[in-house]
Order: structure tokens, then sequence, then C-alpha cells
């Protein structure tokens, strides 16, 4: 039944892939195509709208899929699929997480998980900016370009959004959903109407 | 009485990760001020920001997607396996809903110019999401010369040599079970400190 291998597809996605939902696509890809649900053209695009749209991008890849495959239901079927190995985890490692929380080695191990952590969201930080303020990958060459020609490489009307959010949210008290929708209406406004 | 009481704590999981997982954009670390600001601001529900940090820790160590992780970890923490499961539904259904009408009436979403300017810049403002995340977690993650050093070998090591996140993560976890094993006195300096640093 369709259902249940999309079902049984996204779980075995959601218990092998490591490092979150962009490192799923590439499993998603290979799942897709192996069982000739979709071909690579209607794929991208789903990667494209799952980028576009609210939500865990796992999660949006994986309710088109599943839709474009089977319907409503598939949709749901991969959904679940999808979400239900997180939920399985979580519920086992939170038992013994909470019962070995104030042992010795578990404040070793998350002294030297959490600065990585730091550096990974940072890391995250300018993955993101390189589709948004800067016009393309960081490396030697854009930096290079940087310097010689900055508004060549550089997203002027990113770079205000960018500033903009970074104040309310440093500064003010304003919900980070409110900054969120601001800069919607502002990206409206300067890669649109301007 | 016990039991409403226990299903208005649970709808109210619910609803609060429908609104995070709403204008969750750009992965699951761009969620990180909407949790803060939900869970720990408004509602009171976690008090130490140190336990997001380490909810984040535990959801990038494991298989599956780290907003979802994340979420249902704080389900559980806040409420035990329902709050997780009302967490989980929670930051899923917008998704599901979203993509549902979209999959079903706007086949060129994606080639819409006013929905690709409103993501442009949505985009620039989860830079600075993101960005308030790393500031946040990193004043509480590092805490001497030697978590300094791990962060800055982290951000190298992903940015310059390419490596996988769970790598990282071993790295830290190694780097910890040898402070564990060779240095007492760190050690107790770490408990000592407890979640009382700055």
């Amino acid at each position: 039944m369709i259902y249940l291998r999309l079902l049984l597809t996204f779980v075995k996605i959601g218990f092998f892939s490591f490092g979150g939902g962009y490192a799923m696509i590439p499993m998603i890809e290979r799942e897709i195509e192996g069982h000739g649900w979709l071909n690579a053209l209607e794929f991208f695009d789903i990667v494209a709208i799952a980028e576009m749209t609210p939500g865990p991008i796992a999660v949006n890849c994986a309710t088109f899929v599943g839709y474009k495959t089977a319907g409503f239901l598939g949709g749901f079927a991969a959904t679940l699929g999808v979400a239900i190995p997180s939920l399985v985890l979580i519920l086992i490692i939170s038992r013994y997480f909470f019962k070995f929380q104030d042992h010795p080695l578990n404040a070793a191990v998350f002294y030297g998980i959490r600065p990585v952590i730091a550096g990974l969201i940072a890391t995250a930080a300018v993955f993101v900016s390189e589709t948004a303020i800067f016009k393309g990958k960081l490396s030697i060459n854009l930096i290079s370009r940087l310097l010689r020609s900055p508004l060549d490489v550089l997203n002027l009307g990113s770079i205000f959004i960018f500033v903009i959010s970074f104040i309310i949210l440093k500064k003010t008290k304003f919900h980070p959903m409110l900054v969120i929708s601001l800069s919607g209406a502002l990206g409206i406004l300067f890669f649109y109407v301007l | 009485m016990d039991k409403r009481v226990n299903m208005k704590l649970l709808t109210d999981i619910f609803i609060t990760f429908f609104k995070i997982g709403s204008f969750t954009f750009g992965g699951g670390y761009a969620m990180i001020p909407l949790i803060e600001r939900e869970v720990i601001t408004n509602k009171g529900w976690i008090e130490d920001e140190e336990e997001i940090i380490d909810v984040f820790a535990v959801s990038e160590s494991i298989p599956g997607a780290i907003a979802i992780n994340s979420s249902t970890f704080v389900g559980y923490k806040i409420a035990g396996r329902k709050g997780a499961i009302a967490a989980m539904f929670g930051v899923v259904l917008p998704s599901f809903i979203i993509i549902t009408l979209i999959a079903a009436f706007f086949s060129k979403f994606q080639d819409n110019e006013v929905v690709k300017a409103t993501f442009m810049g949505i985009r620039s403002a989860v830079v600075a999401l993101i960005l308030m995340a790393a500031i946040n977690v990193g004043k509480k993650a590092i805490k001497d010369k030697f978590s300094a050093a791990i962060s800055a070998t982290t951000v190298i090591l992903v940015l310059v040599a390419d490596i996988h996140a769970i790598f990282a993560i071993i790295g830290g976890v190694l780097a910890g079970l040898i402070i564990y094993f060779t240095s007492p006195k760190r050690l107790a300096h770490i408990k000592g400190k407890g979640g009382e640093d700055n």
C-alpha cells in the first residue's frame, strides 16, 4: 500500500539522517528516485518551496513529496513518518537524560558539546547569509571581490533588513515573530516594489 | 480537576509550538530565539537558558530534523510524554497545512515574484535571528579559553574543511571526556560554576 510505503520510507529517512533537515534532502532524493515517485526536476521544485515556506524543511519536503505521490493521505503518512523517529528517540533519550543529569560525566560532556553547538549555530548564520546578504558562497574569491568592489557581492537591501532586525532583536523586547513579519514586508518593498 | 488542568497545559503547549512552527524559517537554529521568547519569557515553562542549549545539543546529536527533535524535547521537559506529543504535533501541523494547500492550489508558488521577494526579506532577518542565537548560546557555553577554543575550532572545521556537524559534536564529547578523565581540577571548576556563570 502506497501510504504505508510512504510512512515507512520517511521513518527510515528520519532515523538515518544526522545533522538536521538539510542533511535529509539528499536522502529523500535517493529514496523517491529509487521508488520512482517523482523525478529530479519535480523534487528540485519541492526543495525550493520547502525552503520558502514556514516550518521545518524536512517536514515541508515530506508533506510535499507525500502529497504529490499519493494525495492528501500520502502527505499525512509522509509527515507522520518523518516525525515519528524524533518522538521515539526523544522519549527514549529523555528518560536517561534526566536520570544522569547530575552525574559529573554528564557535566563534562555537555561542557564539551555546548561550545560546539555555539560554533555550529554561528556557521548556520554564515550559510544563510550566503543566500541573502552575500551574492554567493563565502570563499577567498568572494572575500577578495568584496574588498575590491563590495557592491558587486553585497545585497544592500538584505543588509539593511539584517541590520534593522538585529538591532530590534538586541535592543527591544519586540517578539521575534514580529521581526520576521516585518522583514517579509520589507522584502516586498525592496525586492519587488522598488 | 487535575485532568482538566493537564488538558489545558497540553493545549497551551500545542498552540505555542504551532505558533513557533508557523514562524520557523531557515532551519532549526532560527527557532532558538522563538523558543526562548515563548517558552522561557512568556510562559516560564523553562527557567534556565542553559537547558535550551542542552536541548539543542541533544537534538543535533541524534538523527532527525533539529526543529522537531528540539520541540519534542522541550515538550517533554514541560509535561512529560504527553507534552512531547503535543509539541511535536504543534510544530509539524503548520507545515502540513501550508504545504498541502500549496501542493493542491499553487503549483508555481516558488516562481511568484512577491513570494520570492518576501522570502528574500525573511532570509535576511533569519541571519540576524541565528546570529542572536549564536551570541546568546556562546555567552552561556564559552566559559574559559578551552571552551572558546572548541567553538573556534568548530567554526573553522565546518566552514573551511566542510566537516559534518555530527563529527564536530563527537569532537565536543571527546573534549568533555578528556577533561573528565585527565583534569579533575577543571571538572570541579565546571561543576562548581553550574549555571551561575555569565
